[in-house]
Formats: structure tokens, C-alpha cells, sequence
């Protein structure tokens, strides 16, 4: 895969499709690559790299990377093809400065996962099979690549690419039986103490890093009301554990409708809070209230919650 | 030296909540290690080490500075210090106990900060030697010794109990409380674990990691370096680094309302962020390129500038694994290393 | 234990409005008197618990043994409060802060220019008036002062009936465009600076004004032969604590707060370009 979209890469870089490529770059050990612009064919061979560690969604950063002029080249997994629609559907990334390939994907790998079936010190990863060999300073143990594979990917809602100008692999299909929503109906049978009680403790681990917010795909307000000293709720940190959930709740409901259920709020949060779960549940919400909606899916479709129509619950 | 036998490091946990708070990572719900207050039950976490680091004992996310009651045009102002009462960390790496030294320097210099001594002045820190340090690890980069970490105690595990050593006169004040549990030992046993565990060191991704090409002096040389706007690239802007990180001190003093007056915190902050520095009439760090440059100029030059060339990092790692693009200070080092385009 | 993050509780006892965007807050202890001792130059941080908490510096001199005062100009949350009090409303002072101008030493037995543009003569106030209270100290004394408009000339009445009528005290004020009822001078600071032609022999700059008028003037001082080491300013950046621990006044290996806010131009070239 990686040496496919590496030639396809230095091919569009060299016939001038595109001046820039954004992708993954390699890191110090088998699964820390950063997301990187390349912008030449040198720069390509030294340092991109893709592998079932290179999870990121990259469509956030065409925000910046489209308004930069020229035109640039990005890799998108199924899953990342919607949220890029949904920034084209709010007009936050200009669509003809962007060359989008996209990739097939079976599932992403979470390091988080290896590391917690003892597996530390590690030196290296071989991927072949389904398999992963994973070297380390004690010893090497092989695992398969499912028991290894992140959380989101677990409930994959589609294999379906919505948007490209290229494919490198297979499209593949919606998901229907992805059972996405299993923890929701969980949560949803709870009696309201003990929802509360779950929300309280995993939110209370929260340290208002802030990274949910700015890898979230459906964040990108110039400047955001948590941030914004004069809108009175811009603290850095609560004063009490109340504060703190809002924080999250208010996240929840401003991209209601316009979340894709990427999962990087998840999947990047330090301190492991299940963030997604607020998100399922508006998706769910909506979905029973307003009929089936999935955002991103279709950037001319219009979101139910910018629509009203006679037949509308509140209506 | 002295030693307890496995089943004991439980009596001695035991004996030493009975007197004061005991805290040691645990196991949360998520699986991972983070402290937690230790009682009857409660079981020590296997992990190398806790999700967040040990400074929250002395340096909290947010904290409780003063009170204000206003009334007309009146205001008084409220010290609601007490003096902390006493705890014990048990539990904490070599990197985390290099790291008090850090916030020491920041904290403990005239002017004093009386949250932060206060704190200080009441914690003893027990320190455990590390056996399985992960790839993450780069402690020795900064002359950290994994295998004898500072503290007022330090200990190691080892296969048929615990060696227990104090360091400072707040240790041995503390291993005398429960003197009854503890039998003398000879260095051996630790000697041999150390040399282990020194094995593991040296074969580990990052052993060879160096400090060359960063450090005191080197503002001007590094400052306009171009591979900083590569490296701040990906940055997300978020606070993750900063706030898992052991020695990052800045924070940010905020009031809160609270119906019956006001309330003046202190909070983390993070130079990351975007309002970190910005002012009525402007902001002199405008791109997260300059944010970026902050935190690692700070770490790698600024704060070695002003503290005998020590770093501002103890190499824990969390940054490496926390960070959600796998940007870190190890891939700045290399990168600065390299020698840029001079 | 002391506690510099908790501050004093001060009454503002008179309020003078300078000009339209800038008022003087005088501020007393509750019992009379200074709430501390301070050294020209040296700031304090104001604040309206609730609202927010601001570097400022003091414009009154450490010889004036009964108050302390602060000019504020109304550009944000906290100087919009300010701006809105009343006299006899408390406020809370914490302080003093940061080096100040070195009075005892560098600028001790020198002839001293300076020059200001809007609300930056509040800071080199502290030292004029300091300076007339210890006249046998210093040289002769230039002020160079320019404003957009006469009304915009902070200190105005001060600067008329006691600088100008001051022991070997010269004063060129300026404004940026004609207007009526101002017969003096038209034109940008830099501009009248180099008109002027200080001499640079035996004497010290303490400059302190906008960004851009300090970015014109350095260089005309330059040309007349200043050097560096000659000319002070002070320097302004968002702080919280002080006192050196918050972070956020860093530029380089120095603290605005702590190891300035007075800085010698050689020292600011020794500093990264991030302020």
C-alpha cells in the first residue's frame, strides 16, 4: 500500500497536478508517525510512510492546507472521505484545491492496545498476515492484527469512500450491521442515576486538554467560545466538576448533526474518555426523530437539524 | 538497606495511612495507572507508570488561591491558606522525583510560592526503581538514573520482596513510624537488579538519545532554525503535552463568582494554546509555529539558560505516547541536532 | 507565610480623567497612606475581583510619600471597569514588580532625554518626578512628548505648570496634525527627535511609547550617535503571576515582569524578535 501511494504521490508531484502531499511521516518507533506536508519528491522518499498505525483523519488540516494556494494531495480512509464532504458541505475547504485520493481500509491499529497486553519496549513491528510481530527489548510476541485494532474501527460505519478523485484499493461498502450504537442502548437502559454516574466518572478524568475539540473535524470556528475571553465561560479548567462536564455536553450538542463519528475525539484523548458516546447518541437521536441521516454522506443533503419540515416532532 | 517481604508492602501501606494520606497508582476503570488515595483493598498498579504525572501532588490543575467578599465599595480579601497536612507518594520513577527538582526551581526561588512549599513541605516521596522501562523512556538523556531514583526514599522491587533505602531525614523519620516491618538487608540483591535494569537502558530506542545541539547559550543559534515550521506543522494546538507533561509549571489565574463572592484560582495553562499570550492590542506569538517553539525553546534552551544548564525535561515519555499526532521534544531534539542549514 | 499572589485591598480616593481614553487612578491604603514602597519604573497588578487582574505601571513618583497613582487607558475588560468607577471604590494592588529604571546608578549624574509617545509617559513619569525630587542628582532634563491631539497629551496641566517651569528642565511636546488653539509643535515624535539633534555625550534615553514610535525613533537616535547601551524603554507584555512563574511574559530566557519591564536596547538585542 504504502510503496502504491508513495509512486501515485511522486507521479502527481511530478506532472504537476499537485505541488504539495499531505500524508504521514515516519517517527521514532514502528507507530508514531506525524501527519506532514511533503512538497518534494525527495522529501517523499525519505519520510512518508503509511502503515495500520497511520489512523489520523487528515481532513481537518485541508482547512488551512486548501486556502495555501496551489493544490494539494491528501489520502483519505473511508471514514475520513465523510468528514471531508461535511467540511466541503459548511464550506470550510475549498474542493478544487484538493486532489483527494482515497485508500481502502480495514481497520486501524491502536498502539494504546499492544502496549496494554504487556507488550512495552517496543523496537519494532512487522505487519504480514493479519498479523503483527511485535519486537521488543523483552522478547517478541505475535498477536493478531484484530485483537490490536482501535476501538472506532471496531464498529466501522462504512467502507465506502463518498468522495475522491482517485482510488488506491477497493471502495468498499456501508457497514449496516456495524452495531455502532450497542453502548448508547446500554447507556439508554440505564436508570438516570446510574447515566449519571457513568458520564460523572469518566468525565471527571478529564483534563481540558482541549485536544477533542481541536482534532474534531466539525470544530473549526475561527474562535472558539471556550476560548473567547469575553464570553464568560472561557476558563481554562473548572472551578467545579459540573463546569467541566459542560465543557464536553455543549461540544456535543454545537456539532450534533454535523458530526461524522470519525471517532478522533476518542481516539486522541489522554485520558481515554469514551467522548464518542455523546456524539452516538445525537446520531442515534436524530436518526429515530428525523429518519436515517449520516453526516458527510452526501454534501447536498440537508442536515435535519438546518431543516424544518410539517412532520418534524417539535413541529 | 532494609527490606520487606511481598506480602508486606501492604502492612507497611497499612502503617503509613494510619498517620497520614498514602497515594499510589492504581489501576482506573480505563486500565490505566493513575494515583489514587490507598486504603484497605486497594491494589498497587503493575504499570511503569501513572497516565498523568506526580506533580498534581504539588503543582494541582487548579487550586484554590484567596477569596474576595465585596460588598458597596468594599473588598475584603480572604487568605484561605491552611497549612496542607501531611501525605506520602509512593510509587513514583525516577523521572517523576527529577521533575519536583525542576518545579523546585521554579516555585521554591524568591518569590516563594507558599501553595507550592506548603505542599512541599508536607509530602514525603517514595520513590520505585524502575524494572520494565518502555520505548518511550529517555530519563538518562538528562542523566536520570531509572535504576536509583532520588526521593526520600527509594525502592526496589525485587523477586522476593522490597528494598527499602532513606534518602532524606523525612524518609528515615517515616521508615521508623513502622520500624517493626523491616529487616536489614545488604546492597546486593538491589545492586543486581540495577545492573538488570541498566541491561534494559541501554536497549532501548531512545539510550542513545543526546542533548547535542540544545542547551544553554544556544537562543540565537536555534530560534530562526526553518525546521520549526515542519515541526509545528501537524500541531493540533491542544494542551495534551503540556498537561501530562512533569514539569511544565505555567499557569493561569482566573476568578470565579460564586454567588457569595469571588473566588481567585490558579489553573494550568498551556503555552500551546492560542490565547496563552495574547493581550489587548495584539499577540506576539501569532502562529502556533511560534506556540510551538515556545514550549521546546523553553524546555531546551530558556530554562537551561537560567538553571545551570539543567533541562526542562526528565524524558517520562508521556508526551511521546499522549501526543495525538506523535509530534514530541524527541523528535525536536533530533531534528535541531541535525545542525539545520547552516 | 508571605504571599505576593495575595494582593492589598487599596481605596482609589481621586480619579482624573487625562484625556479621552485615559484616566489617573489615585489609590490609597483603607487606613491612609502607601499600600507599599516601589522604584521608578516598577509596575503593580491591578484588579476588580470578578473582572481581571492587569500589569500596571505606577506613574507616581517613590518620593511622594502619600499616595501611589496609576494612569490606565480603557482598551479591555479590567480598564473598561476602571474607567467606569467611582472614587472611593476599592480596588485590590499587588506588587511592586520588575526592575525598574536604574536611578541610582546608570542614569545617576547624566543628562536625561525622554522621550514618550500617549500613554507610554506614564511609566517615565515616576522618574521625572523623581528626578525634580532629587534635582542635584541628574543633569539637564529633555522631555520629548507627542500625542495625536492636545488632548490626547496625558498630564498636560502637570506638564505645563511643573515640568516646564522646572531647574534646567526643557520640554518640546508635539501632536501628529494641526489643530486650533495649538501653537507648538506638528509632527511625529521620531521625527521631532531627530529635528532636535540631542547630543548623545553624557547622557542617558529612556524612550517608552507605541510599538511604531519606538521602532522610528531608535534609528534617529542611532544616527545622532546614541548608543545602545544609552537608551532604556520599558516593555509590555500579558501577564498573570509577576513574579516570573506563570510563563506567559517569556521572551527568551527572560521574564518581562521579573527582569523588566525596563530593558537596555543592547539587552533587547540579546532576545529573540517575539515581542
Amino acid at each position: 500500500m504504502q510503496e502504491l501511494m508513495e509512486k501515485r504521490a511522486l507521479e502527481l508531484l511530478a506532472d504537476g497536478t499537485v505541488d504539495r502531499v499531505l500524508g504521514w511521516s515516519a517517527g521514532e518507533f514502528p507507530y508514531d508517525m506525524t501527519p506532514a506536508v511533503f512538497t518534494s519528491a525527495q522529501e517523499l522518499k525519505n519520510n512518508f510512510v503509511y502503515n495500520d498505525f497511520c489512523g489520523a483523519n487528515l481532513s481537518k488540516y485541508l482547512v488551512k492546507e486548501s486556502r495555501k494556494g496551489g493544490k494539494i494531495l491528501v489520502f483519505l480512509k473511508p471514514c475520513d472521505t465523510y468528514s471531508f464532504n461535511q467540511l466541503i458541505a459548511e464550506h470550510r475547504v475549498i474542493r478544487e484545491n484538493v486532489y483527494v485520493i482515497g485508500i481502502e481500509c480495514y481497520g486501524k491499529a491502536d498502539v494504546d492496545k499492544l502496549k496494554a497486553m504487556g507488550l512495552e519496549g517496543i523496537t519494532g513491528i512487522q505487519i504480514k498476515n493479519g498479523e503483527y510481530t511485535v519486537e521488543t527489548v523483552y522478547g517478541n510476541k505475535t498477536v493478531k492484527a484484530a485483537d490490536a485494532m482501535a476501538e472506532r474501527c471496531l464498529a466501522c460505519k462504512s467502507k465506502k469512500h463518498v468522495v475522491y478523485d482517485e482510488l488506491i484499493g477497493e471502495d468498499g461498502e456501508v457497514v449496516e450491521d456495524c452495531n455502532r450504537f450497542d453502548m448508547v442502548e446500554k447507556l439508554e437502559a440505564m436508570t438516570p442515576e446510574e447515566r449519571f454516574a457513568f458520564w460523572r466518572g469518566e468525565l471527571s478524568r478529564c483534563i481540558r486538554c482541549n485536544a477533542c475539540r481541536n482534532v474534531c473535524p466539525a470544530c473549526t470556528c475561527e474562535q472558539c467560545v471556550f476560548d473567547n475571553p469575553g464570553s464568560g465561560i472561557a476558563q481554562k479548567a473548572a472551578v467545579n466538576s459540573f463546569e467541566e462536564n459542560m465543557f464536553h455536553i455543549i461540544r456535543a450538542f454545537h456539532v450534533a448533526g454535523r458530526c461524522t463519528d470519525c471517532g478522533e475525539c476518542s481516539s486522541v484523548c489522554p485520558q481515554h474518555i469514551p467522548l464518542h458516546l455523546l456524539n452516538r447518541k445525537f446520531i442515534k437521536d436524530m436518526n429515530e426523530f428525523y429518519g436515517d441521516y449520516q453526516a458527510g454522506e452526501d454534501p447536498e443533503k440537508k442536515p435535519p437539524l438546518g431543516t424544518y419540515t410539517l412532520g418534524d416532532r417539535e413541529a | 538497606m532494609k527490606k520487606l517481604s511481598l506480602a508486606q508492602l501492604y502492612d507497611f501501606f497499612a502503617a503509613v495511612a494510619k498517620n497520614q494520606a498514602l497515594y499510589c497508582p492504581v489501576n482506573n476503570e480505563t486500565g490505566k495507572a493513575e494515583y489514587k488515595k490507598w486504603s484497605e483493598g486497594v491494589t498497587l498498579s503493575d504499570q511503569l507508570n501513572t497516565l498523568r504525572s506526580a506533580k498534581d501532588f504539588f503543582f494541582p490543575q487548579t487550586e484554590n488561591l484567596m477569596e474576595f467578599k465585596m460588598a458597596g465599595k468594599k473588598i475584603d480579601v480572604i487568605d484561605t491558606r491552611e497549612e496542607c497536612e501531611d501525605f506520602v507518594i509512593f510509587g513514583v520513577r525516577a523521572c517523576d522525583a527529577a521533575s519536583f527538582d525542576i518545579l523546585d526551581r521554579v516555585y521554591l526561588t524568591d518569590p516563594v510560592d507558599s501553595y507550592y512549599k506548603n505542599r512541599r513541605e508536607h509530602g514525603t516521596v517514595i520513590t520505585l526503581a524502575c524494572s520494565r522501562p518502555a520505548e518511550t523512556c529517555f530519563c538518562g538523556t538528562f542523566g536520570i538514573d531509572a535504576a536509583d531514583p532520588k526521593g526520600d526514599i527509594t525502592v526496589w522491587a525485587l523477586e522476593d520482596g522490597y528494598a527499602f533505602r532513606a534518602n532524606t531525614a523525612k524518609g528515615e523519620a517515616l521508615m521508623a513510624t513502622c520500624a517493626n516491618l523491616f529487616e536489614e538487608t545488604d546492597d546486593q540483591a538491589v545492586t543486581a537488579e540495577q545492573e538488570k535494569t541498566r541491561e534494559i537502558l541501554a536497549k532501548l530506542p531512545l539510550a542513545n538519545l543526546s542533548t547535542e545541539g540544545v542547551g544553554q547559550g544556544l537562543t540565537k543559534e536555534l530560534f530562526d532554525r526553518p525546521e520549526w515550521a515542519a515541526l509545528s506543522e501537524a500541531c493540533l494546538g491542544c494542551g495534551t503535552c503540556t498537561f501530562v507533561c512533569p514539569t511544565c509549571q505555567c499557569y493561569d489565574i482566573r476568578d470565579f463568582d460564586t454567588g457569595h463572592g469571588i473566588q481567585r484560582f490558579r489553573c494550568w495553562d498551556s503555552c500551546m494554546y492560542s490565547d496563552f499570550t495574547k493581550m489587548a492590542h495584539g499577540n506576539p506569538r501569532v502562529s502556533q509555529l511560534e506556540r510551538f517553539r515556545q514550549r521546546f525553546m523553553h524546555k531546551l534552551v530558556y530554562f537551561p539558560d537560567n538553571n545551570d544548564g539543567i533541562f526542562g525535561c526528565v524524558g517520562c515519555g508521556r508526551c511521546l505516547a499522549r501526543c495525538p499526532i506523535s509530534m514530541n521534544i524527541v523528535k525536536v531534539m533530533k531534528t535541531l541536532a541535525k545542525g539545520g542549514d547552516k | 507565610m508571605e504571599e505576593t499572589l495575595i494582593p492589598y485591598a487599596g481605596v482609589v480616593t481621586e480619579i482624573t480623567g487625562q484625556t479621552p481614553d485615559v484616566k489617573t487612578f489615585r489609590v490609597e491604603a483603607p487606613s491612609g497612606g502607601k499600600l507599599f514602597e516601589h522604584e521608578p519604573g516598577q509596575c503593580a497588578m491591578l484588579s476588580v475581583p470578578g473582572i481581571s487582574e492587569a500589569m500596571i505601571s505606577i506613574t507616581s513618583s517613590p518620593t511622594n510619600k502619600a499616595f501611589m497613582e496609576f494612569s490606565v487607558k480603557k482598551c479591555g475588560c479590567l480598564t473598561d471597569w476602571l474607567h467606569s468607577m467611582e472614587e472611593g471604590q476599592m480596588i485590590t494592588v499587588r506588587g511592586p514588580y520588575g526592575r525598574p529604571f536604574p536611578v541610582d546608578t546608570e542614569l545617576k549624574g547624566k543628562n536625561l532625554l525622554f522621550i514618550a509617545g500617549g500613554i507610554g509617559l506614564a511609566p517615565l513619569r515616576s522618574v521625572i518626578n523623581y528626578v525634580r525630587d532629587n534635582r542635584a542628582d541628574y543633569g539637564h532634563v529633555d522631555i520629548v512628548y507627542g500625542s495625536r491631539s492636545k488632548e490626547d497629551l496625558v498630564y498636560y496641566k502637570e506638564i505645563v505648570e511643573e515640568w516646564m517651569t522646572a531647574e534646567d528642565f526643557t520640554v518640546h511636546l508635539t501632536i501628529d496634525r494641526e489643530q486650533e488653539n495649538w501653537s507648538g509643535h506638528v509632527g511625529f515624535v521620531p521625527n521631532y527627535v531627530k529635528e532636535l539633534g540631542f547630543k548623545p555625550e553624557n547622557t542617558c534615553v529612556l524612550l517608552c511609547g507605541p510599538p511604531i514610535m519606538i521602532k522610528f525613533t531608535l534609528p534617529g537616535l542611532i544616527e545622532l550617535g546614541f548608543d545602545k547601551t544609552q537608551i532604556f524603554t520599558t516593555m509590555e507584555l500579558r501577564m498573570k503571576c509577576g513574579i516570573g512563574k506563570c510563563g506567559r511574559c517569556n521572551i527568551g530566557n527572560k521574564y518581562v515582569c521579573k527582569d523588566g519591564p525596563v530593558f537596555r536596547f543592547d539587552q533587547l538585542d540579546e532576545l529573540p524578535d517575539e515581542y
